[in-house]
């Protein structure tokens, strides 16, 4: 086995919450989240909203600072490192953001935008900026002519790839993609996913790709965490996950996804209940609060995240289920956000 | 709500005790020394010395202002040069005329407050009224020759206005007497007669602002989606807009008009200067033309307490009209 | 800066359309072009424009147009006032030589000094206009992207100035300044009076533009593109000046032209205090200051700089006016 690129232990992010002058407890977003991203693997993140899956993405790529637990990153611990030194990691490591309207720049050309990376790296790179910053065009399926114009005048998923082309400007080995086609039309979805995949295969890219579209996730990622409440409940490679999830949180966000066989809610699983605030989770296990599983155990005991076959597939679950479901992903996915309706 | 003020008064010392120190070092920080200007001619290097010992400017600067501090919050002993003691609030005696400034103030300010107090009440009436119509009137054409009319008087000098006016009541139609203070008691209608140029000056500029800015709120306020919810509810358009929409469109204006007492005291300055009536504004005009030191330093210190005071009162009318801020 | 409230109004309905400035470029093809069509559609702002072209043009020829006009602004025409050294004629000496009459007491000719008047009433407006726009933008967007303590540090400083009477503190400082430098009977040069002024606008003029650029960075400071480029490592110098900057032009822009007549008013009050230029300098304010005495017996000489500085602030406030409502597609109007 390849050694990892990116090693998280420990990961936890507490957003202090103040009352005035004090500190009125925290809002306990990420805690304690342990996992690794192989060279040119790509990781799903799934979770409800809320569940700290963007926290941990904005870590990564140090847009937040962790309050604990380390982040290597290609051998090197980068949990503390500061600018100076997080620069020659800035080429390697990069984020493609949810929202492809805010992530552009509306001010900037496309070509300002794309060469941006670069410049503020002081990268000249053989045959200039430009012609690079086209290559980058051509690459993610635009117009290198398109140059000159400005976001507002390309569509969402025209404008996805444009962050996409920043992304791969500094030629990086891991991407965080944040939700990056949720913002888009589902035919449009395919299209980008198909680009990544495609990245993915050419560039050699690995990412970490978070989304609440499960059906997205099995069609993309190598490798699934799930996360609830801030932390991963279960995590194993796309196969097992689907097939044989062993987290009864996991087998509910599964049951949601529409299935074309059988149709109708027989086998779906509601959950009763909100998710619990974070800033007051609850004690041992934080899904016990819906689970239908649950027993008094859970409550004073948190399960770790073990092995159960001996696999590499982890659930953090006193009781884990056993079955393994059947189901084809169909082309139109459910939402993690549905579970909870 | 207790800590919120507490914070906001602990502000408002810190920037008084900074606008202090400001000035401090402006007026007595110079090089140049006031007492060379105080006797032009006739004056000896050793009498001026004795003088300077005297006036406490030989000290270091920052035991001169300590000093001065002091005698502001317990009082201090000046000397015999300057009238001996000098009892808390002390500022110090005039260069010019030997005058405690603290009485110097206590005789002009009154005379500002009956200039900006009655203006006051006349913009805010005139300009928050006809902005809150035009908007209701939207479009109408009271609206836009309201916009017109306001945009124009917004633009007018005080001392133009001032000069108008003056020409017109006074001189051409002689229908009022040259502007002047007469305490209000002795005889109200000689005090509004005296003073009803200053107000009109005032108010005709300040109620053009005053308009815009409530036009703008409430046209802001009218586009949210409470008051169109309160209207889809049936509730009747004259509850709506008195009720709902005059609220949330009167805070922010009563910010701006804490903010505005600087301007006005600015105004009144150019107001009492144009009218020759004898304010703070003028006292400050006169202090500067003759190189009082203890006067402007006092005019800046009290006018700088002015704002500040206000600005504490508006944030209390605040968590008072908008019970959000009671979080803070 | 509390002299023309104008501004402060102006810059608090900005604040007040609410959404972020960079949705104007969803519009159409380029921004620019956009705003320069709907201002050459705005009648208001054509004419004011108009009125502003022409103003400048002649305090920029003003030694040109005397030249012209045959009259320098010093010069004195004391054959032309009787024995009271009131100007002979109608209207306060209008002629055909001498368009808006001469002074009393110096028989200056009105006109030439009020075509100097917008000179030095433009020169020192502008520049502390620049001067006020360029510190208010640096430490607001400052503030706005840093927060924290800086913000709070900006923040203070800002109450500070607030609470600073403008005009008293200005009157103050303006002759204390010149006695650092010169002695009381010393002629103090003009450059260095209009500097003193620039400077006293700058100390105080800038809290407006900074709370309006710290409250638009505030709320840009959390959009991705921001995020962009701090994961790409962009150092602080790009993102204040290349990633937000660019985003917040409009208000800016707005902001600067209705400084403009702020400061033309201010020079105008403090020169009419008689702190402000020397004597010497032509200036609206003095001329006001000085025809007051006159009200009675020569009202044309009220009248001429006092309708020329009217309408000099009102083109200016009617096309920042019209600017803001280009510039903003949600504007009421």
């Amino acid at each position: 086995m390849t050694e990892p690129l990116l090693k998280v232990r420990g990961l936890t992010k507490h957003f202090p919450v103040r009352d005035g002058f004090r500190a009125r407890g925290a809002v306990r977003a990420v805690d304690g989240l342990d996992f690794d991203v192989r060279p040119g693997e790509t990781l799903g993140l799934v979770g409800e909203s809320g569940c700290g899956k963007t926290t941990t993405g904005r870590m990564l790529v140090r847009l937040l600072d962790a309050t604990s637990g380390s982040i290597e990153f290609d051998g090197r611990d980068i949990t503390h490192a500061r600018r100076a030194q997080l620069r020659p990691l800035r080429q390697d490591l990069q984020i493609i953001f949810q929202d492809p309207y805010a992530s552009l720049n509306p001010r900037h050309t496309v070509g300002r935008i794309v060469a941006m990376p670069l410049q503020v790296n002081g990268i000249n790179p053989p045959g200039g900026i430009k012609k690079r910053v086209q290559e980058l065009l051509e690459l993610v399926g635009l117009n290198p002519e398109h140059y000159n114009r400005y976001p507002h005048e390309f569509s969402g998923g025209q404008r996805q790839r444009i962050g996409i082309a920043r992304a791969l400007a500094l030629r990086p080995k891991l991407i965080v993609a944040d939700e990056p086609v949720s913002a888009l039309d589902v035919s449009i979805q395919a299209q980008v996913i198909n680009l990544l995949r495609d990245l993915q295969r050419d560039l050699d890219l690995a990412f970490v790709f978070i989304a609440h579209d499960l059906a997205v996730v099995r069609h993309f990622c190598h490798r699934v965490a799930v996360m609830y409440l801030g932390k991963i409940v279960e995590i194993g490679d796309r196969d097992d996950i689907y097939q044989r999830p062993q987290h009864p949180y996991t087998r509910a966000l599964l049951s949601a996804i529409p299935d074309v066989t059988t149709l109708g809610p027989a086998g779906r699983i509601r959950l009763a209940g909100d998710v619990p605030t974070p800033l007051n989770p609850p004690s041992g296990c934080r899904f016990r609060t819906r689970c239908w599983k649950a027993q008094d155990r859970c409550a004073t005991e948190e399960p770790p995240l073990i092995t159960r076959d001996g696999g590499g597939q982890l659930t953090a679950c006193h009781f884990p289920e056993t079955g393994t479901i059947s189901q084809d992903s169909g082309p139109v996915g459910a939402t993690a956000e549905e579970v909870s309706k | 709500m207790v800590r919120f003020l507490l914070k906001r008064l602990l502000l408002a010392v810190s920037v008084l005790l900074a606008v202090s120190v400001v000035s401090f070092l402006m007026f007595f920080a110079l090089p140049r020394d006031p007492v060379t200007g105080m006797c032009p001619k006739n004056c000896n290097a050793e009498r001026l010395e004795r003088v300077r010992t005297e006036l406490g400017l030989n000290d270091p600067k920052p035991q001169q202002y300590v000093n001065y501090m002091k005698g502001i919050f317990v009082g201090r002993d000046l000397g015999s040069a300057q009238g001996g003691k000098c009892e808390a609030p002390c500022l110090g005696y005039s260069y010019v005329n030997s005058e405690a400034v603290s009485d110097t103030f206590a005789r002009v300010l009154p005379v500002t407050l009956n200039i900006v107090l009655p203006a006051a009440v006349l913009w805010l009436a005139i300009g928050v009224g006809l902005g809150m119509i035009s908007a209701l009137r939207r479009g109408s054409l009271l609206d836009r020759v309201s916009i017109g009319i306001t945009l124009t008087f917004a633009s007018l000098q005080l001392y133009f206005v001032g000069a108008v006016l003056l020409l017109i009541f006074v001189y051409s139609l002689k229908i009022l007497p040259t502007p002047r203070y007469t305490p209000i008691f002795d005889n109200p209608v000689e005090w509004a007669r005296g003073l009803v140029l200053a107000w009109l000056t005032l108010a005709l500029l300040f109620s053009a602002i005053y308009a815009r800015l409530s036009r703008a709120q409430m046209l802001e306020t009218l586009s949210e989606d409470f008051v169109r919810t309160a209207r889809a509810k049936g509730v009747a358009k004259r509850k709506v807009y008195g009720r709902h929409a005059l609220r949330a469109a009167i805070t922010p204006i009563v910010t701006i008009a804490g903010l505005d007492v600087g301007a006005a005291l600015g105004g009144t300055v150019i107001t009492e200067t144009t009218f020759g009536i004898q304010g703070l504004g003028r006292t400050a005009v006169e202090a500067v033309r003759q190189g009082d030191l203890p006067t402007i330093m006092a005019t800046v210190l009290i006018s700088a307490l002015f704002v500040v005071v206000a600005n504490i009162v508006v944030d209390l009318l605040y968590a008072f009209i908008d019970p959000r801020v009671r979080l803070g | 800066m509390s002299l023309s409230p104008v501004e402060g109004v102006a810059l608090a309905e900005i604040e007040s359309t609410g959404e972020g400035p960079e949705q104007k470029g969803l519009v159409g093809r380029s921004p620019g072009q956009l705003v320069w069509n709907r201002l050459r559609r705005d009648r208001t702002a054509l004419v004011s424009g108009i009125v502003l072209v022409l103003l400048i043009l002649a305090a920029v020829a003003a030694p040109l147009i005397s030249r012209l006009y045959g009259t320098s602004p010093s010069q004195q025409f004391g054959d032309l006032l009787d024995a009271t050294g009131m100007p002979l004629g109608y209207v306060g000496g209008v002629s055909g030589d001498h368009w808006f009459g001469l002074e009393p007491g110096l028989g200056r000719d009105i006109f030439i000094r009020m075509i100097y008047g917008i000179r030095t009433s433009l020169l020192i407006a502008l520049g502390a206009a620049v001067v006020t726009t360029t510190i208010g933008v640096v430490l607001g967007i400052i503030a706005g992207y840093l927060g924290g303590v800086v913000d709070a540090v900006i923040g203070w400083f800002t109450d500070v100035a607030l609470a600073m009477p403008f005009l008293v503190f200005a009157l103050a400082v303006v002759p204390t300044f010149s006695l650092r430098f010169y002695g009381p009977r010393d002629a103090i040069p003009t450059w260095f009076a209009v500097t003193t002024l620039i400077v006293v606008f700058a100390a105080f003029g800038w809290t407006g533009t900074a709370r309006l650029v710290r409250g638009q960075v505030v709320s840009l400071r959390e959009r991705e593109f921001v995020e962009a480029a701090r994961a790409s490592g962009a150092g602080l110098w790009h993102m204040l000046f290349r990633q937000l900057l660019p985003n917040i032009w409009a208000p800016i822009l707005v902001a600067f032209s209705l400084a403009v007549p702020s400061y033309v008013t201010g020079e105008a009050a403090l020169s009419f205090l008689g702190v402000g230029l020397p004597e010497s300098v032509p200036s609206f304010g003095r001329m006001i200051y000085r025809s007051i005495d006159y009200l009675q017996t020569d009202p044309a000489y009220v009248f001429f700089p006092g309708i020329t500085i009217f309408a000099l602030v009102l083109a200016f406030n009617l096309f920042g006016d019209a600017l803001r409502d280009a510039l903003d597609p949600k504007s009421s109007r």
